[in-house]
Order: structure tokens, then C-alpha cells, then sequence
């Protein structure tokens, strides 16, 4: 009985292709979606563990993620954690303008050239504002 | 069926009857995600302090505590597949393929119970 002979072919890579406004949020998409994943889902169960452990527990979430009340390595977690934040925020937007964007796609819609590259530009636009005013909301009022 | 090349052995058995279900179930908690996330970033968003006491009392209440339990299935699930779907792409060894399946089929339980034992504890008392 033959078997499949050597390696199965592969389809060109990301690095062969010119990049596109397409291909830059499809692959955002993935990056993203990955990112909530394992970071921002980590973090949720940090968050509501420590809400469950009580007042204490839930203080030392507060000190490593983001007030860090004494210097050493609090003060470094506490930067790296508004980053993750930030991050995760974009991330959640991002995901979800591209997510929207493949609802789009699967009904047969917005394949044409210059409206997929406008609207793939677009969620790029779209996350970066929506990050920008959430934490100018939460930051300044 | 042929037993000769690859899709000589698969050629006649129909489809799996499965194929759509994966796909369908990723826009199903894809529109969940839609309302849960929005809703608990507004809410977390409008509070007024993000102390203990604050969070605490806020999630201990009938719809909070039901959006965080609804976002630790819906959200886990959503991810789960997504994962899947990615590490399917990028695997491609036998060893490497077991690895994944253990890690989808058990990380997004194990961390979803957590997740909503957590909640129960937050909305029913203790601590």
C-alpha cells in the first residue's frame, strides 16, 4: 500500500508575500485572538480568584498589577502590568473589528480589492481610537 | 475505495458530518463575546473606585455575577477552539499533535471551573 511520498508540499509563508492591508489584520486576528488567550484569560482568573480570596488577596493583585505601594520588584510588574493592560484592551478591540470584519466575509461581502483593504485599514483605525478613549475615560474622569 | 494514494482511500466515504459544527460554534461564542466583553469593560469602566469593597459588591450582584460566569464558559470556549485551530496550523509531529490535544481538552476546563467557583464564591458569600 503506497503511502504519501515525502513531504507534503506547503503553501508559501508569510515573508513571501508584498504585505497588505488584508493579510496584516488577518494575521493580527490570529495574534490577537492568541494573546486574549492566554494573557488576557490568565489574567481574568487572577482578577476573579483574588476578588474570591478576600480583601488581603485581592490587595495583592492591586500591588503587582498596578499600584506597586513599595519599590523593588512591584515597581517593575506594576509598569509591566499597565502595559499588559493597554495591550490586552487594544488586543480585545482589534479581535473584535476583525471579527466583525470575517462576519462580513462569510455572508460574501467586501471581497472586492479596495473595499477590503478600506475596511481592513479600518480596524486597525477603529482599535487604536476605542483603546485610546477607553483609557482616557477611565484614566481622566 | 482504493487503497493506493491518499485520496484514494478517503474517495466515496461522504463527509464526516461534522464539518460545520467547529465553525458555527466559534461565531456563536463569537456573538456571546460580543455582549459579555463590552459589558464588563463598561461596567468596570463606570465604577467609581476599584477597590475591594467596590468590585466585590458589584460582582456579588444577580447580573454581574451571571455575566462573569456566562463570560467564563462562553469566553473560554471561544478561545478553546481558537487555540485549536492554531496549533493545528502550526503543528505538524505526531508528539506535538498529542501535546495540543491534551492542552485544549483540558487548560480552558480546568481554567473555566476555576473561574466560576470563583464567581459562586463571590455572589454566595464567604471570604
Amino acid at each position: 500500500m503506497a503511502q504519501a511520498r515525502g513531504p507534503r508540499p506547503l503553501s508559501p509563508h508569510l515573508e513571501i508575500w508584498r504585505w497588505g492591508p488584508a493579510m496584516l489584520v488577518s494575521i493580527l486576528h490570529r495574534i490577537t485572538g492568541n494573546g486574549l488567550a492566554f494573557a488576557g484569560l490568565g489574567l481574568l482568573l487572577w482578577w476573579v480568584g483574588a476578588l474570591a480570596g478576600g480583601p488581603a488577596s485581592y490587595q495583592t493583585f492591586l500591588d503587582w498589577v498596578w499600584l506597586a505601594p513599595t519599590p523593588g520588584l512591584q515597581s517593575v510588574t506594576a509598569i509591566l502590568g499597565k502595559i499588559v493592560l493597554v495591550g490586552l484592551t487594544w488586543a480585545f478591540f482589534q479581535h473584535m473589528a476583525t471579527g466583525i470584519r470575517h462576519f462580513v466575509l462569510d455572508i460574501g461581502a467586501g471581497y472586492e480589492l479596495e473595499a477590503n483593504a478600506r475596511w481592513s485599514s479600518l480596524t486597525i483605525l477603529f482599535s487604536v481610537a476605542a483603546t485610546s478613549v477607553f483609557w482616557a475615560f477611565v484614566l481622566l474622569r | 475505495m482504493g487503497n493506493g494514494t491518499s485520496i484514494g482511500r478517503v474517495r466515496g466515504l461522504g463527509s464526516s458530518h461534522q464539518g460545520t459544527h467547529h465553525w458555527l460554534s466559534q461565531r456563536l461564542t463569537a456573538v456571546g463575546n460580543l455582549v459579555l466583553i463590552p459589558f464588563l469593560m463598561i461596567s468596570l469602566a463606570l465604577m467609581p473606585a476599584h477597590d475591594y469593597a467596590t468590585i466585590h459588591s458589584w460582582a456579588a450582584k444577580p447580573l454581574p455575577a451571571t455575566a462573569l460566569i456566562l463570560i467564563m464558559i462562553n469566553t473560554f470556549q471561544h478561545a478553546r477552539m481558537g487555540v485549536q485551530v492554531m496549533l493545528e496550523d502550526y503543528i505538524h509531529e505526531e508528539g506535538g499533535k498529542i501535546a495540543a490535544w491534551l492542552l485544549v481538552n483540558i487548560l480552558p476546563f480546568a481554567g473555566a471551573a476555576y473561574g466560576i467557583v470563583s464567581v459562586v464564591r463571590i455572589a454566595l458569600g464567604g471570604a
